[in-house]
């Protein structure tokens, strides 16, 4: 055992956490404002995340952390061996296996369940703040449910590019009454922010924690006549052939070649165990370097 | 024609204070007394400085009055809302004035139309009007499109003219309708006074070319009378 | 008929100092109010005063509005106020730098009273862009332009179409030829003429030029140190004038 208190945390700031998550969730989509701690790792790399996970965590959860859809980039490797050492929690890359999952900009491609705590890491947490930079006009536009602005945007996207250019962090309204950012996911997973699961978002800089309940209702915002589409793109994953995954795009020679493969590493090699093939499997065994920490 | 008067005067007094020369009071009328009929032309004449501007404009409610009476219609202007006056200006009192005040940049052809549109006559209609009024009056087609405050005098007087008959007025105030116009010009502008009459309306008018005076008025109503200071 | 705005005793003071004082009048629908007087007279703080801009300190202020018929503005919630600013009425400020959102497109500028109260149809609200940008005289292909590519007389075009849009009935207008050409000034006072009475606009001026009141407004009051001295009809008041300051307001102006 560590010298920590569990999940490094103390009592009270987990307890704080957990009111400010309840309230959250009693109404999804506002930014319940939280007393943000400092943490091991500077802002902007998670700590927002870190303190909801920490505040969720029991000694019997299963823990997976992702980062762009991927356990083994170096800040998930961080952040899962920082639990394992000030919790002691057992940690997984399964998606199904999992009970709490900490995930920066992306979900999971397997339908989750009612089961599982999602967290996200959110860098802004106001989907107004790039059109309204004053904290005071933005606070009343939710409390009057002044969203006029948020569709002023998706008119210039429009107007400038022929369709809506925003592919990231595409706002969305929750339960027909607060607009939200639901942090920098791609469009794509918007539809997937309905779901059995419990989703917490966690902003350690901008000191906000956000909830969607199960089974909240989600609506992405677009016009009539241009309609939100989940789009993605035009290939199938060239390890597993999956075409309704969502892809990262891998420049692999000097020439430009490159490849398509699955941003969700767990959801990729599910398929591949299971003997589903990609354009490229043929060429020999590809690997991803994936490590696989049970 | 005849009747119930449309314009009646009673008792009307004024005086100009000036309270940055020392509060000087300088009494301008005192007791008028007046009455338009339907159909009915009357002209205000007396010597200048005598008050015949200075009548026409409290009738219109551009002067204030001491004390006394102006009945146009159903309405005392002397005591009249502001609301009020504006509605009797737009429906049922024209002036014209001896100057053209206008928006700059505005055609001739607006100018003219301007008393109908703001009685929510179709624009088609009230530029159709204007047409025909200024046609008459002699301003060329080419005009039409230009700001009248590029005009000669004549020529806005004409404008002028034009627009204060664009709408059939009730009532009428013409100061100096004839001033600065040519032969021509004068008759057209005689004969319009005339229509007017001829449909029933009550003019109020100051003519200093006598000969156009006793052709379209069947009255004359010195204002000497009123003038405290200058009464015989 | 009812008046569209009653103004009842409205006062306002910063601390010791009157802002204005016990100002009241009725504005009834089609009418143009202007409001002159030199600087600090108070013209600014009423205008913002009747605007909700500012809290006045007594008094009311009761607008005829369409649902519920006349309500003090003053008793409203903020909620309803901000709505009423959307929608019955509009604010014409003197920059228009003020009045707009300048990252924003000419069109989507226009187009946002129209999505802030649901429109969501693209093509539509860019129609409607379109036609407002032609009624106040702006090329229809500037509407993807930023407002900075503008010209001074073209951003507060622009902000009366984006006042306008909505269809209010009350304008506030602080200043709205001040700092423009002269020219400009007067393709702009036009344009208001002719709106005011095309969409049967009830409006409040205020400025110090007392040439535009002339043109613009039906009725004036003159303002001085925070009181109404003199009040009518405006060619009445500019040129009757029965109070002395009024009288000396008028015969200062210089002539061309």
């Amino acid at each position: 055992m560590s010298d920590y208190n569990f999940a490094y945390l103390d009592e009270q700031t987990k307890r704080m956490i957990r009111r400010a998550i309840l309230k959250a969730l009693a109404v999804p989509g506002y930014q319940v404002p939280f007393a943000s701690r400092e943490m091991p790792m500077p802002y902007g790399w998670g700590t927002g995340g870190v303190q909801v996970s920490a505040a969720c965590l029991v000694p019997e959860d299963r823990l997976k952390v992702i980062d762009q859809g991927a356990d083994d980039t170096t800040n998930a490797v961080s952040i899962r061996r920082f639990f394992e050492r000030t919790a002691g929690v057992a940690t997984t890359g399964r998606t199904r296996d999992a009970t709490l999952i900490q995930t920066r900009h992306r979900i999971p491609e397997e339908p989750l369940t009612r089961d599982q705590i999602l967290v996200y890491q959110v860098p802004i947490p106001e989907p107004l703040r790039f059109l309204e930079p004053r904290e005071t006009e933005t606070r009343k536009m939710h409390s009057l449910e002044e969203y006029g602005l948020v569709h002023v945007k998706l008119y210039e996207d429009i107007a400038r590019h022929g369709q809506i250019a925003t592919s990231y962090a595409y706002p969305v309204k929750v339960e027909g009454r607060y607009v939200m950012d639901p942090s920098p996911i791609p469009k794509f997973d918007n539809p997937k922010l309905e779901s059995a699961a419990v989703q917490l978002f966690g902003a350690g800089r901008e000191q906000r924690i956000y909830a969607l309940p199960p089974h909240c209702k989600v609506v992405s915002l677009d016009f009539e006549d241009h309609p939100f589409e989940a789009s993605k793109a035009d290939h199938a994953c060239d390890l597993c052939g999956s075409a309704t995954s969502y892809l990262d795009e891998v420049i692999v020679d000097d020439a430009g070649g490159r490849m398509f493969v699955c941003s969700d590493t767990d959801y990729c090699e599910t398929r591949r165990d299971a003997g589903h093939l990609g354009r490229l499997s043929a060429s020999g065994p590809v690997t991803t370097g994936q490590e696989d920490a049970a | 024609m005849g009747g119930v008067a449309m314009i009646e005067i009673s008792g009307l007094c004024k005086n100009f204070v000036l309270h940055n020369q020392g509060g000087a009071v300088i009494p301008v009328m005192r007791d008028a007394v007046l009455s338009v009929a339907p159909g009915e032309c009357v002209a205000l004449v007396g010597a200048s400085g005598a008050g015949k501007s200075t009548l026409m404009r409290m009738i219109y409610g551009n002067y204030l009055a001491e004390s006394g009476v102006i009945r146009v219609g159903d309405l005392d202007v002397a005591q009249a809302a502001p609301r009020e006056v504006i509605a009797l200006r737009r429906e049922t009192l024209g002036y014209v004035s001896q100057f053209l005040r206008v928006v700059p940049r505005v055609p001739t052809l607006d100018v003219v139309a301007e008393p109908l549109l703001s009685l929510g006559v179709a624009r088609p209609d009230a530029l159709d009007r204007a047409r025909d009024l200024l046609g008459r009056l002699n301003i060329p087609e080419r005009l039409w499109t230009l700001s009248p405050t590029t005009f000669s005098g004549g020529e806005q007087q004409r404008v002028n003219i034009a627009r204060g008959f664009a709408h059939a007025y009730p009532a009428l105030l013409l100061d100096e309708p004839t001033a600065s116009l040519d032969a021509a010009n004068r008759e057209v502008v005689l004969t319009l006074i005339e229509e007017a009459k001829a449909r029933g309306a009550a003019i109020l008018g100051i003519f200093h070319d006598e000969a156009a005076r006793d052709r379209v008025c069947d009255r004359v109503v010195d204002v000497t009378r009123f003038t405290p200071g200058l009464a015989a | 008929m009812t008046p569209l705005l009653q103004v009842k005793g409205l006062t306002k003071r910063y601390g010791a100092r009157i802002g204005c004082q016990d100002v009241s009048f009725d504005l009834y629908p089609g009418e143009v109010m202007g409001i002159v007087g030199e600087s600090g007279s108070g013209k600014s703080t009423l205008l913002n005063c009747l605007a909700g801009h500012l809290e006045a300190d007594s008094g009311a202020v009761v607008f005829d509005t369409r649902a519920d018929g006349p309500r003090d503005v003053r008793a409203m919630s903020e909620p309803e106020r901000r709505m009423l600013a959307r929608t019955d009425w509009a604010f014409v400020h003197q920059n228009p730098r003020d009045g707009l959102r300048m990252g924003v497109s000419a069109g989507g500028n226009v187009g946002e009273r129209l999505m802030a109260v649901g429109a969501r149809h693209y093509g539509n609200i860019r129609g409607q862009a379109l036609d407002w940008l032609d009624r106040v005289e702006i090329a229809g292909d500037r509407i993807d332009d930023r407002p900075t590519a503008f010209s001074g007389g073209m951003q507060q075009r622009l902000q009366i179409a984006r006042n306008l849009v909505t269809g209010p009935r009350l304008v506030f207008m602080d200043e709205p030829t001040g700092g423009l050409d002269v020219s400009v000034q007067a393709r702009l006072l036009d344009l208001l003429r002719g709106l005011v009475r095309e969409m049967g606009l009830s409006a409040v001026i205020v400025t110090h030029d007392l040439a535009v009141v002339r043109l613009l407004a039906h009725r004036l009051m003159v303002m001085k140190s925070g009181h109404v001295v003199e009040a009518g009809l405006t060619d009445q008041v500019l040129d009757d004038p029965q109070h002395g300051y009024t009288q000396l307001l008028v015969s200062s102006v210089l002539q061309a």
